[in-house]
């Protein structure tokens, strides 16, 4: 049995206007950054959208946790409607929709000690006393595979996956129902990657957590995601089950960015 | 067979970096050949000496650095002892390098042409007119459509991609013998880094260039390196023939590159990972395997003192003996 519907987008829009300066005075042109988008992401599973720089993927991740006001459609969460919510209601969704960023360094204030970084969702959101939310931080910093020596140093202190590490602590202590993960793993080293992928997937056994995962590495987006939605110029040209489009894709876009993948050596195993 | 085949070769190179009052050894006791035409891939982590060892032989390391040991022949010329004045010549004219970030790597104020023209005009003595012509065709080259528009343009108007393409361009317009490339698709998606190793491997076939590819993805030089080094911790644990290490990875550490690359769905368990993180420089173990504390499940004995390159089967070289007791631990056991 399938379980219920976490998040639904309905003919999702967004366009950008360009100003393009041409002979004659300036000339209005529309990018349609993501164009009629319906998808829907089940509780407990693991989404990927994959797709290269430039094809709206990002732009869709900001929609669905309304940072950006769509051109047209809707997105649901959980059966509300958040394309119509007011500011408010908008500030106690995003306890329930989490994100994590591409670039682990710049997305953690330099200034900050990392208990003064997680614990700052909580007090936003007014959780807990100031004791309680230094405990639920160290807790979660151990929970991420890091000490609670930690919680004293700054940002700089650590390495790229460590940072990794405190960014999803972060978005965790909120205990989020959905979280985005933009490319989270693609500025890191291989051996690193494995071990933030291995944490990620621990975590959502713990949490009952439901990933969107936002790639262009299709071999992590196969290991990682139930089904996979392909993105290629603002539009979802395929999706369906992760292994099915690995092995069979149908859309001539879905082909090519499979053949970009260098696979020596698993020729090389066979 | 003579030495004249080797275009460039690295004896028992070690850099030090001086930090306050010690030195932090970066590169221990690293030597290589790279031949004419051939090309050679490096493979490590961040932190690994990969970089530095390369950014070496262009002599462009910072202040603080310090060749202790070794030698750099350049065709036959020993590039340690050289003046600036004759290295200058060498750079970018002899060896070129191509960086990492296409983003930084162009100046944001000037037009592509602008850069393209200066690049060539530096190392060869052209007209304004002739060293553009030069320029279009150089961009034709490296698969950039419509180069006679393109070239007006400023680097922001350009993907990163095409970027990355101007940066080949600039760095193949003196015909180099040897290309550095330093991580160039690391900031790319696959579809473009495809084409960016399909261009390099086309132009070392072309222009018989040799080029030293600097990478932490083992995949991504599987099919464009014929030889490769595994360094880690500034040491080279591991180096041969691509196919060979490809087809017979040895060294713990190289083993372990391949696996966490993933090549299943999750159902196949969880991704083998290496434990903790690559030690600081000012905390690698001296004297042991470097390796050790990253597979703390295999015994002490398994290692050696003062671990050497060995040759296992020919031109397979394999630091330490621990290869031998390694085994992989179960992925998803949990400590």
């Amino acid at each position: 049995m399938e379980s219920a519907i976490l998040l639904e987008t309905q003919d999702l829009e967004k366009n950008y206007t360009l100003k393009k300066k041409t002979l004659f005075g300036k000339k209005a042109e529309v990018l349609q950054a993501v164009n009629k988008v319906s998808l829907a992401i089940h509780q407990g599973e693991t989404l990927g959208i994959v797709g290269e720089s430039g094809c709206g993927k990002s732009t869709f991740a900001r929609l669905i946790t309304r940072l950006i006001a769509p051109s047209g459609g809707k997105v649901f969460f959980d059966q509300k409607e958040i394309t119509a919510m007011a500011q408010p209601e908008v500030r106690s969704l995003r306890k329930d929709i989490q994100m994590i960023f591409q670039d682990p360094y710049a997305s953690l204030d330099p200034r900050k000690r990392v208990l003064a970084i997680l614990t700052e969702p909580l007090e936003i959101h007014g959780i807990k006393t100031a004791k309680e939310r230094r405990e639920l931080a160290y807790e979660m910093l151990e929970k991420v595979g890091l000490q609670r020596e930690h919680a004293s140093r700054f940002p700089h202190e650590f390495s790229g996956g460590q940072c990794q590490r405190i960014n999803i602590a972060r978005a965790l202590i909120l205990r989020p129902r959905l979280v985005i993960c933009d490319e989270p793993v693609s500025a890191l080293d291989v051996s690193i990657q494995a071990q933030v992928l291995n944490l990620l997937l621990d975590l959502q056994e713990e949490f009952h957590l439901t990933y969107v995962f936002i790639s262009h590495d299709l071999n992590v987006v196969r290991y990682f995601c139930d089904r996979i939605a392909v993105m290629y110029k603002g539009e979802i040209v395929e999706s369906g089950d992760a292994e099915t489009i690995y092995q069979a894709p149908v859309h001539d876009y879905t082909k090519k960015l499979l053949q970009a993948i260098p696979k020596s050596i698993e020729s090389n195993e066979e | 067979m003579s030495d004249d085949s080797n275009l460039l070769s690295v004896k028992d190179l070690s850099i030090d970096f001086l930090q306050e009052k010690t030195a932090v050894r970066a590169v221990d006791q690293v030597s290589f050949d790279v031949k004419k035409g051939e090309v050679l891939g490096i493979v490590g982590e961040s932190g690994s000496g990969k970089s530095v060892t390369v950014t070496s032989i262009l002599k462009l390391l910072p202040e603080n650095a310090r060749y202790t040991e070794g030698s750099i022949s350049f065709k036959s010329e020993e590039l340690l002892s050289m003046k600036e004045k004759q290295l200058r010549k060498l750079r970018g004219n002899e060896i070129s390098m191509i960086f990492q970030d296409p983003m930084t790597s162009l100046n944001p104020v000037f037009t592509v042409e602008n850069q393209l023209v200066e690049a060539i005009r530096l190392h060869a003595k052209l007209s304004r007119k002739k060293a553009r012509q030069e320029a279009i065709r150089l961009l034709q080259i490296v698969g950039i459509q419509e180069p006679e528009k393109r070239i007006k343009l400023y680097p922001h108007e350009f993907s990163g991609g095409m970027r990355q393409r101007v940066m080949i361009a600039m760095a193949i317009s003196s015909s180099p013998s040897l290309l550095i490339a330093d991580e160039p698709t690391t900031a790319l998606d696959v579809t473009v880094q495809k084409q960016i190793i399909d261009l390099l491997k086309e132009l070392q076939q072309k222009i018989n260039t040799s080029i030293i590819f600097i990478t932490h993805d083992l995949e991504v030089v599987a099919d464009l390196a014929d030889r490769l080094l595994i360094m880690y911790g500034g040491q080279i644990v591991e180096s041969g023939p691509a196919k060979t290490i490809f087809a017979n990875p040895l060294h713990p550490y190289t083993r372990l590159l391949i696996e966490a690359i993933p090549h299943g769905n999750k159902k196949s368990g969880r991704l083998p990972t290496i434990e903790g993180n690559v030690p600081s420089l000012s905390e690698i173990p001296q004297d042991v395997c470097r390796f050790k504390e990253r597979i703390p499940w295999i015994p002490d004995q398994a290692h050696e003192i003062n671990p050497k390159l060995r040759e296992v089967e020919p031109e397979h070289f394999v630091r330490c003996t621990c290869y031998k007791h390694f085994w992989m631990k179960e992925a998803h056991e949990k400590k």
